[in-house]
């Protein structure tokens, strides 16, 4: 194919406006998929599929398509990670593009995630086709929703495209707007080989897949690379395209967006944003852009059944191998046991680690309160960086603690501003940005400290907002807070799972709900037990469980007797398994029970 | 310890109604099952009885006194027949107040009872009804002064205490007047939430509390000086006698005794083999005689443990030379952590003769119970 004829574009849009259905009508007009084997949402089935190890998921698809110039154009669709957390790796895609298509739901209009992504495809320098969506909709207003997403990235109302992934309405029209506004690849073949890594994966059958574009040169099976940032070596197993089905070629070569097999045993040799280059001839400089994850958010995971623990382990051995940015390490509890500290790009990321933990390994986990990294600056001078409540330095070593800030934006309807507003107050937000967008929606934009956000951030602003308000979030870096540790003891003795970081205002607060919520949880004991927070060894609340009184079986005759044998029995067994904190013995369900609560704010 | 002791219990599982809180083996509009009962009764007894002696005999329920007086005594009949029954021997048969007229007291008499167990339960309308009882609280107490009145010379009253919203107030009225009855005997239970019952479903939907631990130790605490004061003692956690008066089959169950059960799940135990039958009446009528639902064989270590969990519910607890008779090795010596650790507690009380429950203790004694098992 001619490099003239290629055109490699995303389609971007805030979740659930319409992406899967549209890509479902582009790949019918190409008969990329033969009629019969066509299903809707035919990428995201491909998911589903490849979940249950049939299938890799294409992260770029090739096609055909017969534009109306009556020339054949090769499309290559470069699919987006679609959530708030991975917004490096969306612009990593979008380094892979030429161009992208901007969908808006008519009904809905211009959301969180629409403009975070046209930032993104902005900063990148891509042409972008402003298109709305969903018009066959009762609910759509076409003709307001466009005057938004007109004004927002200044063009004429008029020259943005209206199409209905459902109906295919004007979808053959985006097309020819797309081979003729979007600009063919650049790239010498011949210079020393670069391309872009802009997603990797792990599959049991083979091995790690990474989706590719090339930039310069070109690539071919057998041939040694290495990747650049990683300085990994490797040998080509196969190149080759989706289309839709894995299909190999002899090579790809600038311009070209397909899949490259390196022959690499973890997604970390082979990271997202890594430049791969000819190892006998390598490229002067990678690519520009690469990030090496960082997590951002910290929880321990521990199996609720103590027996599941290196089950849990293999379970994240064998996630790490698909998920580059997921990093744990080793915890013990001595409220929870054997556990796991684990880092997340965010709360999402951490929600899909989960559920992906609990469906595919089938564990039951608990998760501790989510936490941040942060950086403690000691009085020696010197900084630490923690990511456990519980490892904090005594506080008289403490000159300053630093916490990560991240830079917050938020659209939402104009009667929502101001419990918006509120909610951002409580979390310390400061309001950095507003507009109306519309005359009837806002953006507001905030820096927050990022453990404000990683709760329940999310959860308040969409019910504050009956669902209408989005949001998309970064990390901008670290700035200094006042924050305290906050210690809760039992009988004197610290519960590390329920130390926390929080703000000095919080504190109190913090420190009487996780006191009554463990009187509350905790059974009695043969004596008096107290239950206080402390910052440093100052005590800030403090509740008593009280001695048990009564303990013993009121009946016990003939046809009781075994019974109440085995009852002794099974409780005798209980208290096995019991958390000892000092003289105290805790089930571990009512520490369990005590972080579940301690999820709201 | 009377080696000798060995009880006969005969499961008679008809109910008017099944109260709310009652997990036992019972059943309401089975009535009709009497007859068949009786006579696969009859058939139990005849075909396992072996002779031997028998000190006391217990008829439970249910209710007993739902069959006539005349069925009964033709059970109590067949046992004198099949087994050595003693001249001492204690016969007791439980009662509910709404069947205790005074023509059924002396009826049992003459049949063969001389101990009767009365579930008066609460003097409180509201607490009864609350339990689902159908009786009124001047009935119950009716029914106590009419045993006592018809020649019972041992009557023993069920209480039972903690009922959600039950006051102070009404648990100490309940106590007055069921000691003015003139009863020798009061079993008292603190009200039990069994798994199951329609008490534990109302519990679990938040319909009604659970019984609270404070308000329980508060109410035993006033049970167990009231009954003192009246001259009843407490010789088992839930159980207080005027001396004389106690209860022998059920000390034969805390003394480790074997016991017949015949009836419908009735349990049976001898040396160590505990058995149970059928629980269902009909089942048990149809399998008659072949009634034996399963059975365990008790290893030496859990029997020893049991014996040791059971003494320390009496009064006069562990006695440390018979039990090492018996079990070859001295309780101190063989648990010696849970033992110093419940005295140290103050749950237990130590000396060279017994290991007992202090006052405290029997409110507290399966922290260390736990241990011995």
């Amino acid at each position: 194919m001619e490099r003239m004829l290629t055109r490699s574009f995303s389609l971007i849009a805030h979740v659930d406006h319409g992406k899967s259905t549209l890509a479902d009508r582009i790949l019918q007009l190409c008969n990329a998929v033969p009629e019969r084997e066509m299903r809707e949402q035919y990428l995201d089935r491909m998911d589903l599929e490849r979940e249950r190890g049939i299938t890799i998921k294409a992260q770029a698809i090739r096609m055909e398509y017969p534009a109306s110039d009556g020339k054949i154009y090769e499309l290559n669709l470069i699919d987006t990670p679609g959530h708030v957390d991975f917004s490096y790796e969306v612009s990593r895609s979008l380094a892979a593009c030429d161009g992208v298509v901007l969908l808006v739901d008519a009904a809905q209009g211009v959301e969180a995630q629409t403009l975070a992504n046209l930032y993104l495809a902005i900063e990148a320098g891509l042409e972008v086709i402003p298109v709305l969506n969903k018009i066959d909709l009762p609910a759509a207003e076409p003709d307001r929703v466009g005057n938004e997403l007109a004004t927002l990235i200044g063009s004429p109302a008029e020259s943005i495209l209206r199409v209905s992934g459902k109906t295919g309405a004007g979808v053959k029209e985006l097309l020819d707007s797309i081979v003729t506004r979007i600009p063919p690849p650049s790239g010498d073949p011949e210079a020393a080989t670069k391309a872009l890594i802009f997603d990797s994966t792990y599959d049991n059958y083979r091995g790690v897949v990474t989706f590719v574009r090339v930039v310069e040169g070109k690539l071919r099976a057998k041939s040694k690379v290495k990747m650049m940032a990683t300085a990994t070596f490797a040998e080509i197993e196969e190149v080759g395209v989706f289309a839709p089905n894995m299909r190999p070629v002899e090579m790809l070569v600038a311009g070209d967006v397909g899949y490259v097999i390196p022959g690499v045993k973890n997604v970390r040799q082979a990271t997202v944003g890594d430049t791969i280059t000819d190892a006998a001839k390598p490229a002067a400089e990678p690519l520009a852009g690469y990030r090496e994850p960082k997590p951002m958010v910290w929880a321990g995971l521990y199996p609720t059944d103590g027996d599941q623990y290196p089950d849990l382990r293999e379970a994240l051995e064998k996630l790490q191998l698909n998920d580059a940015a997921l990093v744990y390490e080793p915890e013990t509890s001595q409220a929870l046991g054997f556990g796991f500290r684990c880092g997340f790009l965010g709360l999402l990321h951490m929600d899909i680690v989960r559920e992906r933990l609990e469906r595919e390994f089938d564990l039951e986990l608990l998760v501790t309160t989510p936490s941040v990294a942060y950086e403690i600056v000691r009085t020696a001078g010197d900084i630490l960086s923690v990511h456990n409540p519980a490892e904090m330095p005594d506080p008289g070593s403490i000159a300053e603690i630093r916490e990560p800030v991240a830079a917050v934006m938020v659209i939402a309807p104009r009667e929502y501003v101001g419990t918006l507003m509120e909610l951002c107050q409580e979390r310390r937000a400061e309001l950095k940005e507003m507009h109306y967008l519309s005359e009837e929606r806002v953006e507001l934009r905030y820096h927050i400290p990022l453990a404000e956000m990683i709760v329940d951030f999310f959860d308040q602003l969409k019910s504050r907002t009956r669902g209408y308000g989005s949001l998309d979030y970064e990390p901008v870096g670290y700035r200094a807070g006042d924050l305290v540790k906050v210690e809760i003891l039992l009988h004197s003795n610290p519960v590390d799972a329920f130390s926390a970081i929080v703000h000095k205002d919080q504190a109190f607060n913090y420190g009487r709900r996780m006191t009554e919520k463990l009187r509350e949880l905790i059974p009695r004991q043969q004596f008096d037990v107290a239950v206080q927070a402390a910052i440093g060894s100052r005590i800030i609340a403090r509740e008593t469980i009280k001695a048990r009184r009564k303990d013993v079986l009121a009946k016990c005759y003939g046809g009781d007797v075994s019974r109440k044998r085995k009852l002794l029995e099974k409780q005798k067994a209980g208290k096995k398994r019991m958390k000892q904190v000092g003289a105290v013995e805790v089930p571990q369900e009512a520490f369990m029970a005590a972080l579940r609560l301690g999820d709201g704010k | 310890m009377t080696t000798a002791a060995r009880g006969v219990y005969v499961h008679i599982p008809f109910c008017i109604v099944r109260c709310g809180y009652c997990d036992f083996n019972a059943y309401a509009g089975m009535d009709e099952l009497a007859d068949p009962y009786v006579d696969a009764l009859l058939k139990e007894i005849d075909d396992r009885a072996d002779g031997g002696v028998v000190t006391t005999v217990f008829f439970g329920g249910g209710t007993p006194t739902q069959l006539p007086p005349e069925q009964l005594g033709r059970i109590v009949q067949r046992i004198r027949e099949r087994f050595e029954v003693t001249s001492g021997v204690e016969i007791t048969v439980e009662a509910n107040p709404e069947t205790l007229e005074p023509g059924v007291a002396s009826g049992l008499l003459e049949n063969g009872f001389n101990r009767i167990s009365i579930g008066v339960q609460s003097t409180s309308a509201k607490v009864l009804q609350q339990l689902e009882r159908v009786h009124s609280s001047d009935r119950a107490i009716r029914a106590l002064e009419c045993a006592v009145a018809a020649g019972f010379e041992r009557v023993n009253a069920d209480l039972i205490y903690g009922t959600p919203g039950e006051t102070m107030q009404e648990w100490r009225a309940s106590l007055a007047r069921v000691l003015a009855t003139g009863v020798t005997h009061v079993s008292a239970y603190a009200l039990t939430v069994e798994e199951g019952t329609p008490l534990s479903l109302k519990v679990a939907r938040g319909d009604l509390p659970a019984p609270d631990e404070d308000d329980l130790a508060d109410k035993y605490d006033l049970l167990v000086e009231t009954l003192r004061d009246a001259g009843l003692e407490r010789y088992e956690v839930s159980n207080f006698a005027r001396e004389g008066h106690e209860c022998m089959h059920n000390i034969g169950y805390w003394k480790g005794a074997d016991y017949f059960g015949f009836g419908a799940g009735a349990h049976s135990h001898r040396a160590g083999r505990r058995s149970w039958n059928v629980r269902l009446p009909r089942t048990y009528i149809d399998r008659s005689p072949s009634v034996e639902d399963g059975f365990e064989t008790l290893e030496p270590e859990q029997r020893r443990g049991e014996a040791a969990v059971l003494a320390l519910r009496l009064a006069q607890g562990i006695r440390r030379k018979d039990f090492s008779q018996m079990w070859g090795s001295d309780p101190v010596e063989l648990w010696p952590g849970p033992i110093a650790g419940g005295a140290d507690g103050g749950i237990l009380h130590v000396d060279d003769d017994t290991v007992r429950c202090t006052d405290k203790g029997f409110l507290l004694m399966d922290g260390v119970a736990r241990e011995l098992v």
